[in-house]
């Protein structure tokens, strides 16, 4: 037993050394790859589509990765190289769209969702209240009730 | 009644949202590069790396600029259709080799036909970077002022070369002789 936890308690230690090597950037200079990482991990792999530049194995990957590198040591500013990236692939590359006319509703629909939520909630909330709470009765509804009790007492006295 | 009827309503409806994404293909992004200036290249010939060309050689024609490459499947299924279209000689169709050996490439051609009129040879893909190229077979339909007026990812079908490209191409030349 005592064993056997030990043996996990081993893994747990050794295993992200071992991811964190595999992941280790490869190029000579670790400012850029390290600039390199971060930008590709905001861009999407046109030929996977739900992988990151940054994760993916493609011919194509690889090869917009030694663009932006180059580009990042010819000194060009991350936005520079991301426009250079929407102006040929359009802003499908970016993981995070941006917030013009034809992306509103992406950004802003689940709030307006949320909004549409919690207003027919509070309706309905409201209605149930309205439902339990005890309303005092009419002056039509006390005569009618006074009637019937009396009509009741009636009956019993016969 | 009515208040029933509200949840199927809005059941009908994203039926009909999911109906019509189904029938769209998320491999084809919309290219930023419709109606902007053709990307400039020089890059030497597949056959002949001794002599080069350039997208700017081609000004005042309309000409077609198809990516291709040895080790793309579709670009076989493709290849048919672009020999008996090049046969037709409505309009020029140069080949962009893409990311290839040029002795695949050559070896490719000799098997199957050649429907260029030349292939460049982008052997590291910079210049399909610049077209924006992230699959191949692609198709681009370039103007007399070196305009991209149409793209087409993935391989021609009978379709599109008939319903969208000959037109454009008829369009194109119409109004280029006028002028």
């Amino acid at each position: 037993m005592i064993r056997s936890l030990l043996v996990l308690l081993l893994l747990g230690i050794v295993t992200p050394f071992a991811i964190a090597r595999e992941a280790q950037p490869t190029g000579d200079d670790p400012a850029v790859e390290q600039r390199l990482h971060k930008l590709s991990q905001e861009l999407r792999c046109l030929v996977c589509q739900n992988e990151t530049l940054a994760d993916s194995r493609a011919d194509l990957a690889e090869d917009l990765r030694r663009e932006i590198r180059e580009q990042i040591k010819a000194g060009k500013s991350d936005k520079e190289i991301i426009e250079f990236l929407t102006a040929r692939y359009g802003q499908f590359i970016l993981y995070r769209p941006r917030v013009t006319p034809t992306t509103y509703l992406l950004w802003f629909g689940p709030f307006v969702l949320l909004l549409g939520g919690l207003f027919l909630l509070f309706n309905y909330i409201k209605q149930r209240r309205d439902l339990v709470s005890e309303k005092p009765l009419s002056a039509d509804e006390r005569r009618r009730a006074e009637e019937l009790l009396a009509s009741d007492s009636a009956k019993e006295t016969t | 009644m009515f208040k029933y009827l509200i949840p199927l309503a809005l059941f009908l409806v994203l039926v009909v949202f999911l109906a019509v994404g189904l029938t769209r293909d998320p491999h084809e992004v919309p290219s930023p590069l419709i109606n902007k200036a053709a990307p400039t290249f020089r890059l030497p010939q597949l056959k002949d790396p001794s002599k080069t060309f350039s997208a700017d050689d081609m000004r005042g024609k309309v000409w077609i600029l198809n990516v291709w490459a040895s080790w793309c499947v579709s670009c076989r299924d493709e290849h048919p259709l672009l020999i008996e279209y090049a046969r037709t000689g409505v309009v020029p169709i140069y080949g962009l080799n893409w990311k290839d050996k040029p002795q695949d490439a050559i070896g490719w051609l000799e098997d199957l036909g050649d429907p260029y009129v030349l292939s460049a040879a982008d052997l590291d893909g910079r210049i399909a970077i610049d077209y924006g190229v992230y699959g191949a077979p692609e198709t681009y339909l370039i103007d007399q002022s070196g305009t991209i007026r149409f793209k087409q990812i993935g391989p021609l079908t009978p379709d599109v070369w008939s319903g969208k490209i000959l037109p454009m191409v008829q369009e194109l030349n119409r109004q280029g002789t006028a002028r």
